[in-house]
């Protein structure tokens, strides 16, 4: 497809919030991957050489890999070659300020809704924003600093922390782990990389704000969280896509890495284009590899998260409960309105002694969406005293849509204690009649019931994010009752 | 206010109302009574709005106009009020929240401005006193894990709080024990005026001695086939339905 084409295709985009696209240029690779276009991104990102060779080395792993058929999702088959694995804002901009920055771009940012400009009074939250590949403006970056607290693009941390990506990367999520983080491994463009130091609590919430903004360009970020002894940080992870008539593949890695009486809360919410609401057609797909590794005694680790958006959603953030007393939480929404379709759920693996896990899904089916729950929870031979508590609710709007959950358990020492509990309910007429007849629309009802349903998940979120995600649900349910 | 004129009701091709003529004018208090099965509860529920009811003949005027067209959140917000005979559970949305809602929409339907948490609190605290319910009632979700008499009391409680013109009781009283009998009949008593009417739906008359009826009338198989004074109440309750029974045949 020439450039021509390209634009003029851009052009031809059709209503959605955030369905529009930004005229900067962009540096972008042909479509089509060989190990020329992995060596190609390395060079542009100056990367160390052992970060080429793992590359290198996942890609070729790759090759041999069959693309995993077994979540309970449909869709047409992605041709690998047709995607182009890198794309840049020209002369990649490196700026110390906001007025640095193209002004265009500035306005992209704005009709998302992100508060940059606010968020650098509004002090305790600090932005890395990543505008397609390469990231263009860090905001808080000296207040972080002075705690110590390393948070930056990705292939900055590869230049400049060598070491801390050498030992980390790939010691939780390997390159060889799956067929899309071995993907990932190989071409990742950027992401985040945080790492905070012995003792300190980071001193504000991390947040970044991913957007995919080119035709073609498959997004693979790549984040990577340390947190040190006795740490303790809490990241927020946020998401708009534009309209887009092709299915855009998304395949993100993140590694969590918490030491000894380390805390990593990692909260997502994720509203990319979940494709045309009439036919189903375009949309995100969503094959994210998540995983944290309570490394050592009394780490914790909490995933939360609210997916609303995408066509195909496949998450499965999980924990390795390796030290003992440590702590693996997974609070999940998870809604399929529409054509979508979410298979998500976690992996809770207890290795060490008297470790404890919770997992609460919720999963919200609407229109002619599938929900399936998808958990595994492992209680491996040396994990005395272990505790798992499971709780999968399933809400169903209409009698179009599906909801299932699959729920794996293995355990294999007879300490262990599970609890599991399960509930299927569907948003009866009758209560939508109760609440009419006290003067309350279908439409709000059906969005109190929900909200009500998520509220156990929602408290998990910082405030502003959970605000946003009842409004988030609000959006995502219009028109899914007659 | 409310005048039901030869109104002819089906569900799924049965006819279950067979011409009802009814007229309730404002500031008065009627009772209907029948057995299970006359069609009572079908009354309050097509007065109402349910959809899965069909009007096949007859109409229904609210204040002089045809509400057949308007939807059940429409005649809420207008100021007709159903008490449940069975009040529906919504599991996970807080009873405080729902009432609010309710009643910031019926406010902003009028044009006036919505309460603030603070306000709603307090006006709700007072209505809760008029009714002996307890505030723990506000912190749970609605009709959750309520008895049969707690979700009773909570209709009113909503009564109360949206302030309706015409008011539906279907069969308040059936799981009451005396003194909330008592308690919902003084509340119901205190409620009227003037402007307000209210139509009781009980097969006891045991309520009807706590209340100032003007009008009874009895239903019987989609009928009503008898209609008088609250003398009739106590003449039902000596003789039985079977009475009036033999009579209209």
């Amino acid at each position: 497809m020439s450039k021509d084409q390209i634009i003029i295709d851009e052009a031809v985009s059709r209503e959605y919030k955030y369905g529009f696209t930004t005229d900067i240029e962009q540096d972008t690779l042909p479509p089509g991957l060989d190990e020329n276009v992995i060596r190609k991104i390395s060079a542009i990102k100056q990367e160390p050489e052992f970060l080429l060779e793992w590359r290198l080395k996942a890609f070729r792993h790759w090759q041999k890999m069959d693309e995993p058929d077994w979540a309970k999702v449909k869709y047409n088959p992605i041709d690998y070659q047709a995607i182009s694995y890198y794309s840049a804002p020209k002369d990649k901009p490196k700026y110390d300020s906001l007025d640095d920055v193209d002004p265009e771009l500035l306005e992209t940012y704005k009709k998302l809704g992100i508060p940059l400009e606010e968020q650098k009074q509004l002090a305790g939250v600090a932005v890395d924003a990543v505008f397609d590949s390469v990231s263009v403006a860090t905001t808080f970056k000296s207040e972080l600093k002075k705690h110590g607290v390393i948070f930056c693009p990705f292939s900055e941390a590869a230049q400049h922390h060598p070491e801390l990506i050498k030992k980390y990367l790939g010691s939780v999520v390997p390159y060889s782990d799956n067929f899309f983080a071995s993907l990932n491994s190989a071409v990742f463009s950027d992401g985040s990389f945080v790492y905070i130091p012995k003792g300190v609590k980071c001193p504000m919430e991390l947040s970044t704000y991913f957007r995919i903004n080119a035709l073609n360009t498959g997004q693979f970020e790549r984040t990577l969280i340390i947190a040190d002894e006795g740490s303790q940080v809490s990241y927020l992870e946020g998401c708009t896509a534009p309209m887009r008539d092709e299915n855009q593949l998304h395949a993100a890695v993140v590694e969590l890495i918490a030491h000894k009486d380390a805390t990593i809360k990692y909260s997502t919410v994720q509203n990319w284009y979940p494709g045309d609401p009439e036919t189903g057609k375009g949309g995100i797909y969503n094959f994210v590899t998540k995983r944290g590794s309570c490394l050592e005694d009394h780490a914790r680790i909490t995933w939360t998260q609210v997916e609303t958006g995408s066509a195909i959603t496949w998450k499965y953030p999980s924990v390795i409960l390796k030290g003992d007393n440590t702590v693996g939480e997974f609070y999940s929404v998870a809604m399929a309105n529409h054509f979508q379709q979410a298979d998500t759920g976690t992996k809770m693996i207890h290795l060490g002694k008297n470790t404890k896990s919770t997992i609460i899904s919720k999963g919200i089916s609407a229109g002619q969406g599938q929900n399936t729950y998808r958990g595994s929870v492992k209680i491996m031979k040396n994990a005395e005293n272990a505790r798992n508590y499971s709780q999968c609710d399933s809400i169903l709007i209409g009698d179009k849509c599906g909801a299932h959950t699959f729920p794996y358990i293995d355990v294999r020492n007879p300490t262990a204690q599970m609890e599991h509990e399960a509930s299927t309910s569907t948003i009866g007429e009758d209560q939508l009649f109760y609440a009419n007849q006290r003067g309350i629309s279908t439409e709000d009802a059906v969005s109190m019931i929900v909200n009500g349903f998520c509220k156990e998940v929602f408290r998990e979120l910082p405030m502003e994010f959970a605000v946003e995600a009842q409004k988030l649900m609000e959006v995502s349910l219009e028109g899914s009752v007659g | 206010m409310l005048e039901i004129k030869n109104l002819h009701v089906s569900v799924e091709d049965k006819e279950i109302l067979k011409g009802i003529d009814l007229t309730v004018n404002a500031g008065e208090l009627h009772a209907i009574m029948g057995r299970n099965g006359s069609g009572k509860s079908t009354l309050s529920q097509v007065i109402a709005g349910r959809d899965t009811y069909e009007i096949t003949q007859g109409e229904i005027l609210y204040n002089g106009e045809d509400i057949e067209s308007w939807p059940p959140e429409r005649r809420a917000l207008e100021g007709v009020f159903l008490s449940f005979q069975y009040p529906v559970v919504i599991p996970g949305v807080n009873t405080t929240y729902f009432m609010k809602a309710a009643l910031n929409a019926k406010l902003k339907h009028l044009g006036k401005s919505e309460l603030d948490a603070m306000d709603f609190l307090a006006l709700i605290r007072e209505k809760l006193k008029q009714v002996g319910m307890d505030e723990n009632y506000l912190s749970r979700a609605v009709n959750d894990g309520f008895s049969g008499g707690e979700k009773k009391r909570n209709e009113i409680l909503q009564m109360l709080t949206l302030e309706p013109t015409l008011s539906i009781l279907d069969e308040t009283d059936s799981v009451l024990d005396i003194d909330a009998l008592k308690i919902v009949a003084e509340g119901v008593n205190n409620y009227r005026n003037d402007e307000r009417a209210i139509v009781v739906i009980t097969h006891y008359q045991r309520i009807l001695e706590y209340m100032d009826i003007d009008k009874i009338h009895v239903l019987m198989d989609g009928k009503i086939i008898r209609s008088g004074g609250k003398n009739l109440a106590r003449e039902l309750e000596e003789k039985g339905y079977s009475w009036l029974e033999e009579k209209s045949v």
